[in-house]
């Protein structure tokens, strides 16, 4: 009798733990992405909206997901953010920078809505992740196979904002090319924009009157992939592949592939076992993707290019190893020894031998 | 064929009436658009232009978008009657924002009610003085205010990012390129809990009223139209051309820094490089499609907002591309400057030139 009771009683607990913990999973969600440029720009934007797509190919019937492009990174995107948050979104991926704050603001207003910030670091309700991807490391291969490449010497790089993602970008792109052509000197011009075809286009032109034969840009279109292309120099895809845009100019791309990610915390958010956290993924977690290689770069340069991005995964290579000096000659890493993600986060200085001032 | 005649007196009652039937037929060629999409053009357009109505925080929302194209294009509307086209506001909605944000950054921290009196001051004397620049140049050298103020824009947005990559950016910030968030004595109070609706849509209504007085009750008033519509009479009636430009391109030059100043320290809450988001260039739409009258003015303001809130929701709720929407509201000033044709001017039927050459010579 009494081991009857006992049982029963343990199956009510059981059927009462089970029943706590399915209490916050979902049978379907709705998720809604915030984009900065058109989906259309076949850079970041597009790459976004192919993570939206992977989301809905691979959760099916359990999720509806919508979005909201060319939204400016103002007071507008307060408002889209907010209006998603209200009309029943569970989770909700804002995917530009200047959304930090605009995010913080409507996740403050809406504890039981999940958001995303892509690329931030503020994170000031339990209920906002952010999230990014070390595009650096994608930044050492192809500037090992920019040093190569250069004729001229000159490497023109087209950046947006002084902040740190971007300075770590051309940081990681020049130690890598200098590496293997001492001589190699970076022209870099900010357009103060993340997507403007137009200014893109001009910075190339512009770059390509300095000389430069391989352009690398931290922009969102395919513009000077473009102009690349016609004036027969070399470009890099940039978040996407761009390979539509430059057959015989692109050498190979940094692609940025959020389906995963997005994947997984739509699952997340299904199950109810969503936190918050912040995540920084690189070429191991597949969210940095090397494009295939061009048949213009040598055999044994696509080797040793393959070989860094091999190394980064196996972690026997970082983008930041000593000795690196400042811009100004103060020591920064000693022999062997790799920088920190915190000094990487806010990074705001050039690494020796880069020409130019950080606009500050 | 057909050709563009000059009506004598173009009826009232239509002109009246062309932004009407130019939201009409935004409505109706706007179905059309969506339909060719795939969407249900019925439910797109009660989602643009009803929906909105009806959901609370879309009503606060409206006031928030239209208060600052309401506030530009009253301003504006004064210069365009006299015939001075200030194409520049959005230049001077810039650097009243700097201004006015800079004055709330220069006392961080003082809990002064003073604090935001002083901040909208220096906006409106910020846009003000910017608008000044055109102003002169047209008074001294004749210089086209159109372009001046139109190029200041460039000059504004630049003068913008600088700063905030410089001297006002956040110590805390990583190097972005943005101010710190304004404290709260520097932050204008919400008027409405809950929503974003800041003191600032209370002064853009004032000054439809004051607008209003302006125009229609007050010899300056008078003077603006006698300006635009008789120029030459109105030297004889003793108005000063330049006194008139200096006023027309100030007072709006003033309305639309306060209005950047507000945008500044109401919804953004600091200085930040894509705070400007056209409001200076769609004012000039709103002041138009308002026909140039402060009461038509308030109606346009809303109306646009309302595009673009219902704009947004239907991108996300119906999938509608965001060039769907952009054309949609280009399609509104199309059509209105369409129909404002057809009521200055008549179609008529154009004779043959070079038949009427040869009775001519004819009968010579």
């Amino acid at each position: 009798m009494n081991i009857l009771k006992t049982l029963m009683a343990t199956a009510a607990m059981a059927a009462g733990l089970t029943g706590a913990a399915l209490a916050d999973a979902k049978d379907k969600i709705k998720v809604g992405f915030v984009y900065v440029g058109p989906i259309g720009d076949f850079g970041w934007s597009y790459e976004h909206n192919e993570g939206r797509l992977a989301v809905e190919e691979a959760l099916g019937d359990k999720v509806e997901t919508t979005y909201v492009e060319s939204v400016p990174e103002g007071p507008d995107a307060e408002r889209v953010i907010r209006q998603m948050a209200q009309s029943g979104h569970d989770l909700i991926f804002t995917t530009s920078f200047g959304y930090m704050n605009p995010t913080n603001k409507v996740a403050a207003q809406f504890p039981d809505v999940k958001f995303e910030h892509a690329t931030g670091f503020k994170r000031e309700t339990p209920n906002v992740s952010t999230y990014g991807a070390r595009f650096y490391e994608g930044r050492s291969v192809i500037g090992h196979i920019a040093g190569h490449m250069t004729k001229t010497n000159k490497i023109g790089y087209i950046a947006s904002f002084p902040i740190p993602e971007v300075v770590r970008g051309i940081n990681s792109a020049y130690l890598a090319a200098s590496a293997v052509n001492p001589d190699v000197e970076f022209k870099i011009i900010w357009v103060s924009t993340w997507f403007d075809p137009g200014k893109e286009a001009d910075a190339a032109n512009a770059l390509i009157e300095q000389g430069v034969d391989v352009i690398m840009q931290h922009t969102d279109s395919p513009a000077a992939m473009t102009i690349a292309e016609e004036k027969g120099i070399f470009a890099f895809g940039q978040a996407s592949d761009m390979a539509q845009f430059g057959p015989n100019a692109r050498l190979s791309s940094i692609i940025d592939d959020w389906a995963p990610y997005y994947i997984e915390r739509s699952q997340a958010v299904l199950d109810g076992t969503w936190a918050e956290k912040d995540t920084w993924h690189g070429i191991k977690e597949g969210m940095v993707e090397i494009g295939s290689f061009s048949d213009k770069i040598p055999a044994e340069v696509q080797a040793s290019a393959q070989a860094i991005a091999d190394g980064i995964v196996a972690g026997t290579v970082h983008s930041f190893t000593g000795p690196v000096n400042k811009q100004d000659g103060s020591a920064w890493l000693a022999e062997g020894e790799t920088a920190d993600d915190g000094t990487l986060l806010g990074m705001n200085f050039y690494v020796e031998g880069i020409d130019g001032e950080l606009p500050n | 064929m057909f050709k563009f005649e000059l009506r004598p007196t173009p009826s009232k009652t239509m002109r009246a009436a062309t932004p009407v039937l130019a939201v009409i037929a935004t409505m109706i060629a706007g179905a059309i658009l969506f339909s060719l999409l795939g969407k249900n053009p019925f439910e797109a357009i009660r989602v643009i232009f009803i929906d909105p109505l009806f959901d609370p925080f879309s009503r606060s929302e409206l006031l928030v978008k239209a208060s600052p194209l309401i506030l530009i294009a009253i301003g504006l509307s004064l210069g365009f009657r006299a015939g001075i086209w200030n194409i520049g506001a959005e230049g001077q909605f810039i650097i009243g924002a700097i201004t006015g944000g800079a004055m709330g950054l220069a006392f961080y921290g003082t809990s002064g009610v003073w604090l935001l009196p002083l901040m909208a001051l220096a906006g409106a004397l910020g846009g003000f003085l910017w608008a000044m620049i055109p102003a002169i140049l047209r008074i001294k050298f004749n210089a086209n205010e159109i372009l001046v103020s139109l190029m200041l824009v460039y000059v504004a947005t630049l003068l913008l990012s600088a700063l905030v990559s410089g001297p006002l950016r956040d110590p805390d910030g990583f190097n972005f390129p943005e101010s710190r968030t304004f404290h709260d004595s520097a932050t204008l109070p919400i008027l409405m809990a809950g929503t974003r609706v800041h003191a600032g849509v209370l002064i853009s209504l004032f000054a439809v009223v004051v607008g209003y007085v302006l125009l229609e009750r007050h010899v300056f008033g008078f003077h603006v139209k006698l300006t635009g519509s008789a120029p030459k009479a109105a030297n004889f009636a003793g108005v000063k051309q330049n006194a008139m430009i200096a006023a027309c391109l100030g007072i709006s030059g003033a309305l639309a820094g306060l209005a950047g100043m507000f945008e500044a320290s109401g919804p953004v809450g600091q200085l930040v490089p894509s705070l400007p988001v056209g409001y200076g260039f769609t004012a000039i739409i709103v002041a138009f499609l308002g026909r140039l009258h402060p009461i038509g003015i308030l109606a346009a303001g809303f109306v646009m907002a309302l595009t673009y809130i219902g704009g947004e929701t239907a991108q996300f709720s119906l999938g509608l591309p965001a060039a769907a929407i952009s054309v949609f509201q280009g399609m509104l000033l199309f059509f209105l400057l369409a129909f404002d044709i057809l009521v200055n001017y008549r179609i008529a039927p154009k004779r043959r030139v070079d038949a009427t050459l040869k009775s001519a010579e004819e009968a010579s």
